[in-house]
């Protein structure tokens, strides 16, 4: 058997949920493709992964791999997993969220969890919209986009969650697209191997919500304007700027370190105990 | 002596495959046509390059190239583990 072909049939849960519910051509399915590469890669077993999701059409994904497993809440996802690091710290914590997940209702959980950095990743599928529910905007529909909520062009302007979360202070941030996936690959490794909070964002596409109402009503279409668009970030700085106007980064954004909360959790508990030694009479 | 040429199969689980286009789309070598229902058809499998290309896009699993006279470790970037 092909090596591919035994990562499917360890990793997926191929004999009871395939075909999956996500629509033809969806990227959803390139990342999960993306993400048992990465896994592999880095020499995990199915029980040491913990994937928390929450809800909407990138919240599926926990129901196609067959690791530990939770569905969580919709923008709940890093709460369980948070709760799941600390009762288990020795398990590999990995979040999968939509943009709306992530930061709409889950957007302060999201900030907060960046913050505290605590060792596990969050992965961001941002195709741009809220997928599931039927297309309506989300925290990244561009300014002036279509959504079903938005007939008349979107008036909010959006998030860049990757710069949201390097500003929020994750130890890792990584942005990709589901068009460049060798690099795809590469990030999710770097960003699970990572000690600390690791953040990647992954730019799909939704051609059946957000496509069709944008004139990209085809996974094809689409797939083109994320390579189109695309600028690695090592070249950004040299390009002018009116020539990356409108465009996004992909690549490597911060890779840092900072005190791991549960290390840092750790000697707190050590040092109450030695106080606690030394009160007794 | 020459390198020979590596050979590539492309296999496709149509149980799985949607019909999406992605593959056909991409393929540097036009190696897929479509069929009547959208799904790629291999017309040109010589040309493959083995770039992996559709075998990475394809979000529905339904694709494996598969390298000829291999041991068939070829997946996708783990070669060198
Ligand atoms: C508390 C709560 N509010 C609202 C919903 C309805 N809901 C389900 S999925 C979703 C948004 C999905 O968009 P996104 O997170 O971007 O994921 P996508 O479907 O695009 O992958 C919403 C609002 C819900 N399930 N629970
Ligand atoms: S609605 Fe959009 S995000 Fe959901 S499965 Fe279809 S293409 Fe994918
Ligand atoms: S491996 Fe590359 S060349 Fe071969 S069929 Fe796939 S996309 Fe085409
Ligand atoms: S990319 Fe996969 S699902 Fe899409 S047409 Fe090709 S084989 Fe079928």
């Amino acid at each position: 058997m092909e090596r591919i072909e035994q990562l499917r049939h360890t990793y997926l849960r191929h004999d009871k949920k395939f075909p999956h519910v996500w629509c033809p051509g969806c990227g959803n399915g390139i990342v999960l493709g993306s993400l048992i590469r990465a896994i592999d890669r880095l020499g995990l077993t199915q029980d040491e992964i913990v994937l928390a999701s929450g809800i909407g059409c990138a919240g599926r994904m926990s129901v196609y791999a067959d690791f530990n497993t939770l569905h969580a809440t919709h923008g709940r996802a890093l709460t369980f997993a948070t709760g799941i690091k600390l009762a288990r710290p020795e398990l590999t914590l990995i979040a999968v969220m939509g943009d709306g997940d992530a930061t709409g209702i889950g957007g302060n959980h999201f900030i907060h969890a960046a913050r505290r950095n605590l060792n596990m990743t969050a992965i961001i599928i941002n195709n741009q919209i809220y997928g599931m529910t039927g297309g309506q905007y989300s925290p990244t529909t561009p300014y002036g986009a279509h959504a079903a909520t938005a007939v008349f062009g979107n008036l909010e302007h959006a998030f860049s969650i990757a710069e949201l979360a390097v500003t929020a202070g994750a130890s890792f941030v990584a942005r990709g697209t589901v068009y460049h996936v060798p690099e795809l690959d590469r990030l999710l490794e770097k960003g699970i191997a990572k000690n600390g909070f690791s953040v990647i964002e992954i730019l799909s596409n939704c051609h059946t919500q957000f496509g069709r109402r944008n004139q990209m009503g085809d996974p094809v279409t689409m797939m083109r304007w994320l390579k189109e668009h695309a600028v690695p970030a090592v070249k950004a700085g040299d390009l002018a700027p009116e020539s990356i106007e409108g465009k996004f980064t992909i690549g490597v954004l911060v890779d840092r370190e900072k005190p791991d909360y549960l290390k840092e959790y750790e000697r707190v508990r050590a040092e109450a105990r030695q106080k606690a030694a030394e009160a007794k009479p | 002596m020459a390198k020979k040429k590596k050979e590539f199969e492309q296999h496709i689980f149509y149980d799985w495959c949607k019909a999406c286009g992605l593959c056909v789309a991409f393929c540097p070598r036009e190696v897929y046509g479509r069929d009547e229902l959208g799904r790629p058809q291999v017309v040109n499998g010589e040309a493959c390059i083995g770039c992996r290309f559709c075998e990475y896009h394809c979000p529905d699993f339904a694709i494996t190239i598969k390298e000829r006279g291999a041991s068939g470790n070829g997946n996708g970037m783990g070669g060198e583990r």
